[in-house]
């Protein structure tokens, strides 16, 4: 049996990989990705917490989870295509228009 | 078995997901987490989450990931310059930092041992899908409808900013 | 354990046999049909009646050089034909085609692979992932014409799948499982049970997605030979193309067999009288059925344009199919209460 920390591990260790590429990388798009890598971190920890405490209304959680990174990818795609219409570029420290 | 499938489907997903940060080329990346969500999904197969296996593949491979490569290979942009912002150093050390720490919270924490099924008398026992049907249409009504009126808001939000300039009679 | 392991191998070798050889002929019988449907003979030097002309031309495949474009990215290139045809070989294992369990010395075989609560969301799922096969080949080959097909595609395949998914909601419904194994048992006792009657615009609808969804015509935009040379498959050539090939002949089978289950009832024979048909032979039967249906619409039917193929998907199949869902619905309710 898989001790339930293993998971609490694997999914704070998935959160952090998502963050640093959030905060490292330069291309918006893989931003995009890696936000998607943090909230598969907390379902991860989700599910397994319905496993063993035994509440399935935590994957009711998952599934909201889902369906909020559905409309954000739908949101984020839009934004990055105007972006890239206006700017010509989808790196992040191109978009500085509101900077003095 | 289990300790051996969690352990393939856990190094997996820690890799795929480090490949998404490593490669250069966003299309990889896209792909790399391709693979991340299949192997999430195989973890929730071992967690008896069958359901939210199929979403996962469903929803994150099906529609969301297509939608994006959709799009990486639309603007087809070159990855030129620097992959790496300026703060990048910084973030990776405050990354190590966060890790140990983690790692210690982790290993001094005490988590409750695993719960045995409450017994209900006379009810045979429900599939997972069954399970998260009834509390979805139940419980959890009032959020599923918001749920959806998101979902609308984020469909009419995309589509007003990818048309551009929206002329108004 | 090991008795559980080797009749799941012994259905795991069948079912690939029976399936792989299956695509094989249906490319044969596709040009017979088309050309009996034309006035003309169709194959007929390889064998008795052209019989092994799929073995003649699996040889040639196999020999021809597999070229690889300079300009190409090799990886992505030599990987999505793969991935465009392990799904939709990975779909049969939840499809239930007969009716008994079959036992030999303690070991049990049943005449599915695996009964998952979830097998309708897992076809689904699949099928989707297919769509990475087509995209990335199309992406990977670096030519306009590739790229074209494949984007093309890519947008018929999700527009249609949404169509199909919303289409099967109905079936769902009235079967209250997603498990194929209890939608067929739910329809079992003759054909008036079958759920093409409740649900005439479903089947029509998932039809006509399935199409869609296989690239075949009137729907073959993203291989439109008249503009797009082969569409996402212009730079495959030999054993990369035909597993392209098969995989789409597959799909065609995976859909056949899914709106069997969903429509037909599956195994079950259409009048009680006739029940001494083995199961296995009406699965069959419905199964080509569809596949000659789909020869029959590409001898009949010309090609859509883009545009008219967009316009039909998202604004006269999609409201249609949420309308029968949210009827469905209603009328299930209120049967049940």
């Amino acid at each position: 049996m898989v001790p339930l920390s293993w998971y609490v591990g694997l999914s704070s260790a998935l959160f952090l990989v998502g963050l640093v590429g959030v905060l490292v990388r330069r291309n918006t798009l893989v931003v995009l990705l890696c936000i998607e890598i943090m909230l598969n971190a907390v379902n991860v920890n989700f599910v397994a917490f319905s496993k063993y405490q035994h509440v399935i209304d935590a994957q009711i959680l998952v599934f909201f989870v889902i369906t909020v990174a559905a409309a954000e990818v739908a949101i984020g795609l839009g934004i990055i295509i105007s972006l890239f219409r206006l700017k010509g570029s989808v790196n992040i420290d191109d978009f500085n228009i509101l900077k003095l | 078995m289990e300790i051996l499938s969690f352990v393939y489907f856990g190094g997996a997903i820690l890799l795929s997901a480090l490949m998404v940060v490593i490669f250069k080329n966003p299309l990889y990346s896209a792909m790399s987490l391709l693979s991340m969500f299949a192997h999430v999904a195989g973890l929730y197969v071992i967690l008896e989450a069958e359901f939210l296996a199929g979403v996962q593949l469903l929803v994150y491979a099906g529609a969301i990931l297509v939608l994006y490569i959709f799009v990486v290979m639309l603007l087809n942009v070159q990855t030129q310059g620097r992959v790496l912002q300026k703060q990048a150093p910084v973030v990776f050390g405050a990354a190590v930092v966060a890790a140990v720490e983690v790692a210690f919270l982790i290993s001094r924490s005490h988590f409750y041992p695993e719960l045995p099924p409450v017994p209900q008398p006379g009810v045979p026992p429900l599939g997972n899908t069954e399970m998260i049907g009834m509390v979805l249409y139940t419980k959890y009504l009032f959020p599923f409808e918001i749920a959806s009126l998101v979902l609308l808001i984020a469909l009419v939000g995309a589509i007003v900013m990818a048309k551009g300039k929206l002329k108004f009679r | 354990m090991l008795n559980d392991i080797l009749a799941a191998v012994i259905v795991i070798a069948g079912l690939l046999f029976v399936v792989l050889t299956m695509v094989a002929y249906l490319t044969y019988l596709e040009r017979k049909v088309l050309s009996f449907m034309q006035d003309r003979l169709g194959p007929m030097e390889v064998g008795p009646w052209g019989l092994l002309q799929p073995l003649a031309d699996g040889i040639k495949l196999i020999s021809k050089e597999d070229i690889i474009p300079q300009e190409a990215n090799k990886a992505i290139f030599k990987i999505a034909p793969i991935i465009s045809l392990v799904p939709a070989i990975l779909s049969f294992a939840v499809i239930p085609f007969g009716r008994d369990s079959f036992h030999f010395e303690g070991i049990t075989t049943h005449p599915y692979l695996t009964d998952i609560n979830i097998g309708m969301i897992y076809i689904l799922a699949l099928s989707s992932i297919g769509a990475y096969g087509i995209l990335l080949g199309g992406w990977a080959s670096n030519s306009k014409y590739s790229i074209m097909g494949a984007l093309r595609s890519a947008a018929q395949v999700i527009s249609y799948e949404l169509n199909a998914g919303m289409s099967i909601i109905g079936v769902l419904l009235l079967a209250g499982s997603l498990s194929l194994v209890k939608i067929e048992n739910a329809q079992q006792g003759g054909f008036w049970h079958w759920y093409i009657f409740p649900q005439i615009i479903a089947f029509v609808i998932y039809l006509i997605s399935g199409i869609a969804e296989t690239n075949r015509t009137p729907f073959d935009l993203p291989e439109a030979e008249s503009e797009l040379v082969a569409g996402f498959f212009t730079e495959y050539s030999g054993m990369r193309f035909s597993l392209y090939y098969l995989a789409e002949y597959a799909n065609m089978i995976v859909v056949s067999c899914v709106a069997t289950v969903l429509f037909l009832g599956g195994w079950g024979s259409p009048l009680p009288i006739l029940d001494f048909v083995p199961p296995v032979i009406w699965f069959m039967l419905k199964v080509y059925f569809f596949l000659f249906f789909f020869f029959w619409i590409r001898a009949t039917l010309p090609r859509l344009r883009y545009d008219q193929l967009m316009k039909f998907g998202w604004k006269i199949m999609l409201p249609l199919s949420f309308a029968n869902v949210i009827v469905t619905a209603f009328v299930v309710y209120m049967i049940r209460h």
